[in-house]
């Protein structure tokens, strides 16, 4: 039987962390699944839950009249959904909707900080990891808010 | 120098400010081109654009954003616009032979990929893995748009596409076109890959590529720069040592990597 802890062992963002971080880190997890259209959170909504995607792709949204909803990201297989949990006001600032069926590992954002908290170990290793990947879609954003493919010189 | 008749036989419309054109020589035989040459066009009495080539025998995708290229793009079958060339350097589509081959497009950077993703599917046992990795503006923006999803439905290629920006129906990826790199199946050894886009983002593109660990000797990129005469004379192309027209357009990464950071060139 596939234990939480041994999907985590897949997942980036915990690669190397040792067997007792792991299973502490799995104490604050639980499967979770999506049916194809399904709202994982709303814009507005307390964070208190970050998940790892397993299958299918999550669409993070915003509404942005008059065109409507728009697609800012999508967060493929392997990938983390969410950092609104690690920082106060713990507040979504966008919607995310499942695309197809998604199967993730949701994570208690507030009983990991707890833990963090207690363990300062652990809580660096997280935070190192969750800033690189902050870090990464920030560089991506930056990139593509000189809309690249957009411009073009006149000849 | 003087350009030759060829006769519009064909026009597509690509998206909303860019036509593909197919042209057939008002006299002779097609010219001999190797994938990633461009020619230069010819909008009579308007002016002259460079233009790679998208397909054979002789097929050139145009976004219309200036008069030029606008006259170009606005020619009808039957029009008449001039054609010189081919010119510059090629793909090494004959030295990926037996390697993967990974083609990552950026914009309308996948026009002068098409000769190569053509060739790989007409030849693919002479290749390795075979992937496409295409970023965008927005879905509605992407190229080739029915020919992708006929690769995409190939068991043989990876096809995958990104866009910037997309409305909410779309059901396939938005990121940056990097972010496919760390997924993609190649081994990193063993592949040649070929990249075209705005150079910021064909230079984050390679630095993901490096990062994946394809060595700087088997990535190429397609330079753009104001080619005029296209024979190395006028200098207008001049990229430190080179001439894009003539050197180019498609150099291997190591040797021009340290013209890429002189912000003056």
């Amino acid at each position: 039987m596939e234990t939480i802890e041994k999907l985590l062992l897949e997942v980036p963002v915990f690669a190397g962390l040792t067997p007792d971080q792991l299973e502490f880190v799995a104490g604050c997890a639980s499967n979770a699944r999506f049916r194809d259209g399904e709202m994982l959170f709303r814009e507005g909504d307390q964070a208190d839950t970050f998940y790892v995607i397993r299958h299918g792709s999550v669409a993070l949204e915003i509404f942005a009249p008059p065109s409507g909803a728009v697609t800012i990201e999508t967060v493929e297989p392997g990938e983390v959904l969410g950092w609104s949990w690690l920082f106060p006001p713990y507040r979504r600032y966008f919607d995310a909707r499942a695309v197809g069926l998604v199967r993730a590992t949701a994570f208690d954002g507030t009983c990991l900080r707890d833990k963090c908290e207690a363990d300062p170990a652990l809580g660096y290793e997280l935070m190192r990891r969750f800033a690189q990947v902050l870090i990464e879609r920030l560089q991506a954003t930056r990139l593509r808010l000189l809309d690249i493919y957009g411009y073009a010189r006149s000849d | 120098m003087v350009p030759s008749p060829f006769r519009v036989t064909r026009r597509r419309p690509e998206t909303h400010d860019t036509w593909t054109l197919e042209l057939e020589p008002v006299a002779g035989e097609h010219p001999e081109i190797a994938p990633g040459q461009f020619t230069m066009v010819y909008a009579y009495g308007v002016g002259e654009v460079p233009v790679s080539v998208s397909a054979f025998p002789l097929a050139q995708t145009v976004r219309a954003v200036g008069p030029v290229t606008r006259a170009i793009c606005a020619s009808q079958p039957g029009d008449v616009l001039g054609i010189r060339g081919p010119f510059g350097s090629s793909w090494p589509v004959a030295d990926a032979s037996g390697a993967d081959i990974v083609i990552v497009a950026g914009g309308i950077g996948l026009a002068p990929l098409r000769p190569v993703v053509l060739h790989v599917l007409e030849h693919r046992r002479e290749y390795g893995s075979a992937v496409l990795l295409y970023g965008g503006r927005t879905p509605a923006d992407l190229l080739y748009r029915r020919e992708l999803q006929r690769w995409r439905g190939r068991l043989d290629v990876d096809v995958d596409v990104t866009v910037d920006l997309a409305p909410h129906d779309w059901r396939g990826k938005v990121g940056l076109v990097t972010r496919l790199i760390p997924r993609a199946h190649f081994e990193p050894g063993s592949t040649i890959a070929l990249v075209v886009g705005p150079e910021i983002m064909m230079r984050v593109t390679v630095l993901a590529l490096l990062d994946r660990g394809v060595p700087a000797d088997r990535i190429f990129i397609s330079m753009e720069r104001n080619m005029r005469c296209a024979v190395a004379h006028c200098g207008h192309c001049q990229l430190g040592p080179t001439f894009v027209c003539r050197e180019g357009p498609v150099y291997r990464y190591d040797r021009i990597a340290a013209l890429l950071g002189v912000r003056e060139l």
